[in-house]
């Protein structure tokens, strides 16, 4: 006699479609599926209103079955501020990468956190403008071989330090919960999607600002197998960019 | 019996904002514009609203983006400065087909152009309206955000220093917008019916990634929004041989001028452009049937200039009889629009003796 399988694993509910064009081994997709299976738990489809950026995971908007405001460059936080006010009620998240955030958007998403807006911002921080073809972001670390830092790795002399947005925004007091997970290893999934969902409910029971940064891994632009990304975030990474959780309401 | 109050222009566009409906409002503070920030700072709340004090220009048109994506009418305003810092989003705000309302309040007429022809990237178009009296300023404003939800597409409210800081006796007549159809494509939560983006980027369908043909049904929408609001203003054009072209506040002082030039026999006109897109063409085209020469009134270099010449398409010289023009605070109130200024610049014209 057979035992019944246990489905374990299946296309989230909220998914169009499979098909995206993003690389193989790429991160984004695993955290896209991750924020989607959270707003189904949450029985949040009917109220969420995605604010995407533009990077590569701007792919999302057309195959993600809820309601998206697509943003500009950097702009996502402001967008979501707009919309998060004039409808309250609803569940708002961001969804930008380290070049949209950090390098083009900086002052957008600080002074989100200050005003203390009850949405959720999300950043996908791979370190690479990834869509462009793999050049040199706010965030890549010391000793990143970008397409613009190719022949020395970033270097501090040439071209200063990786800011931690995700301790930056702790500072400020608007926001109420900060933490960082990343996409590399099952167990950081599990970790990601529980702060994850912390975060979403800080905004849904209306706490404040709040924000998860999630290391997503880029084959492509790091110049390696996909299978060799995990050991390169353990190794490059999260040195820099520890998991864990900055700020958490009392 | 219709309720007139008498309130500056700045105020009075606020207001107009708000009786038409308008109830989410960023802006960055910026002379000659900031007093309709503080009017919204503290009208807004009273009837629901959000007012923001944006920390930037560019985070302020974000903040409507957002709140127009859901449905909502916005505002936003400020000097050509200030929108000048705004033109990524102005340009793709028409691409996303997101109704706001932006107001110029100028420094002078320099915008005639940044307004036109946008400073932005692409193929887009804003409706430009430039009205020339608070009263109308009040009319327009509201008209602006009827035709930002009809066509879908932002407006501007081009006006100036001296409308900002005149005060008038008005009256709100908030407009019939019964035709207007509900705003399905909002983002506003998929309850109860399928999700959809509101994207500058292609199609709001999910699933459906063809930008080529969501770029050409916007663009076109506006030889549609040419033909439909063109709005253009005139008189005393019967035997005009001189028409004198001007918009905005300068137009108030030249149509004085031109009574004055009347009492002193010459036979002047003159056309005012409301909407300054779509252009009057075909009126002042028409207007200057029998002139012999048109004359363009406008406080900047030239710019409105070029849009009388493509309408008349060489059939009567056009000559410039404004400039820049501008006091020690350099916000546009120059000495070019004292009346007797302006009397001797057309006086000159119509003698022929101003230069091409």
């Amino acid at each position: 006699m057979s035992t019944p399988l246990k489905k374990v694993s299946a296309k989230p509910e909220l998914l169009l479609s499979t098909q995206h064009h993003l690389c193989p081994g790429c991160g984004e997709p695993l955290a896209m599926r991750t924020i989607l299976e959270i707003i189904t738990e949450l029985g949040m489809r009917d109220r969420t209103i995605c604010v995407c950026g533009i990077g590569c995971y701007t792919a999302f908007p057309g195959i993600i079955d809820v309601d998206v405001l697509q943003a500009l460059h950097g702009r996502a936080p402001s967008v979501a501020t707009g919309a998060k006010r004039v409808l309250p009620d609803r569940f708002v998240f961001t969804l930008q990468g380290d070049g949209d955030m950090v390098s083009e958007g900086l002052q957008e998403i600080v002074h989100s956190a200050a005003r203390a807006e009850k949405f959720t911002a999300v950043l996908l921080n791979n370190g690479v403008f990834g869509e462009t073809g793999g050049h040199m972001t706010t965030t890549s670390v010391l000793g990143q071989r970008t397409k613009t830092t190719m022949d020395t790795g970033r270097v501090a002399e040439k071209h200063g330090y990786p800011i931690k947005i995700a301790d930056l925004l702790a500072q400020v007091d608007g926001a109420v919960y900060v933490a960082r997970g990343a996409m590399h290893t099952p167990s950081a999934i599990a970790w990601t999607r529980r702060i994850l969902t912390e975060a979403f409910r800080a905004q849904l029971e209306g706490k404040g600002f709040s924000f998860v940064e999630i290391l997503t891994m880029c084959p492509t632009d790091w110049y390696v197998e996909p299978s060799e990304t995990p050991d390169w975030i353990e190794q490059n990474f999260t040195g820099t960019y520890p998991l864990k959780i900055l700020k958490a309401p009392a | 019996m219709p309720t007139r109050v008498l309130m500056e222009g700045s105020h009075a566009i606020a207001e107009a904002a708000i009786q038409a409906g308008c109830r989410f409002y960023a802006g960055y503070p910026i002379t000659p514009s900031t007093e309709i920030l503080e009017y919204m700072s503290h009208r807004l709340p009273q009837v629901g609203g959000v007012c923001m004090n944006a920390e930037s220009e560019i985070e302020a048109i974000n903040m409507v983006w957002g709140a127009a994506g859901c449905g909502v009418r916005a505002m936003i305003a400020s000097t050509g400065q200030g929108i000048s810092l705004m033109q990524e989003s102005l340009a793709e705000l028409a691409n996303a087909q997101l109704p706001c309302v932006v107001v110029n309040m100028m420094r002078g007429q320099g915008d005639y152009y940044q307004a036109t022809r946008g400073g932005g990237h692409g193929d887009y178009r804003h409706i430009v309206l430039a009205p020339s009296t608070v009263q109308e300023a009040v009319d327009l404003v509201m008209l602006a955000f009827h035709l930002a939800d009809k066509w879908r597409n932002p407006v501007d409210v081009l006006g100036d220093f001296i409308l900002g800081h005149t005060s008038e006796a008005v009256e709100f007549k908030p407009l019939d917008e019964r035709d207007l159809p509900p705003k399905t494509w909002a983002a506003t939560g998929a309850r109860n019916r399928a999700s959809h983006n509101v994207t500058p980027l292609g199609a709001p369908q999910k699933l459906n990634l063809n930008p080529g043909d969501h770029y050409a049904a916007i663009a076109a929408k506006y030889p549609e929004i040419a033909r439909a609001e063109r709005r253009v203003e005139s008189g005393l054009l019967d035997d005009a041989e001189l028409v004198v072209v001007a918009f905005g506040s300068p137009a108030r002082f030249v149509k004085y001028a031109i009574r004055v030039c009347r009492e002193r026999g010459m036979k002047v006109g003159w056309v005012r452009p409301i909407s300054l897109w779509p252009f009057p063409d075909e009126t002042v085209r028409e207007a200057t049937g029998r002139a012999r020469l048109v004359a363009v009134f406008e406080q900047n270099a030239g710019q409105m200039i070029d849009d009388v010449r493509l309408a008349i398409l060489g059939g009567v010289p056009v000559v410039p009889i404004g400039g820049i023009s501008h006091d020690h605070s350099g916000f546009g109130v120059g000495p070019a629009l004292e009346p007797a200024h302006i009397v001797a610049r057309i006086t000159e014209a119509y003698q022929g003796k101003a230069a091409a």
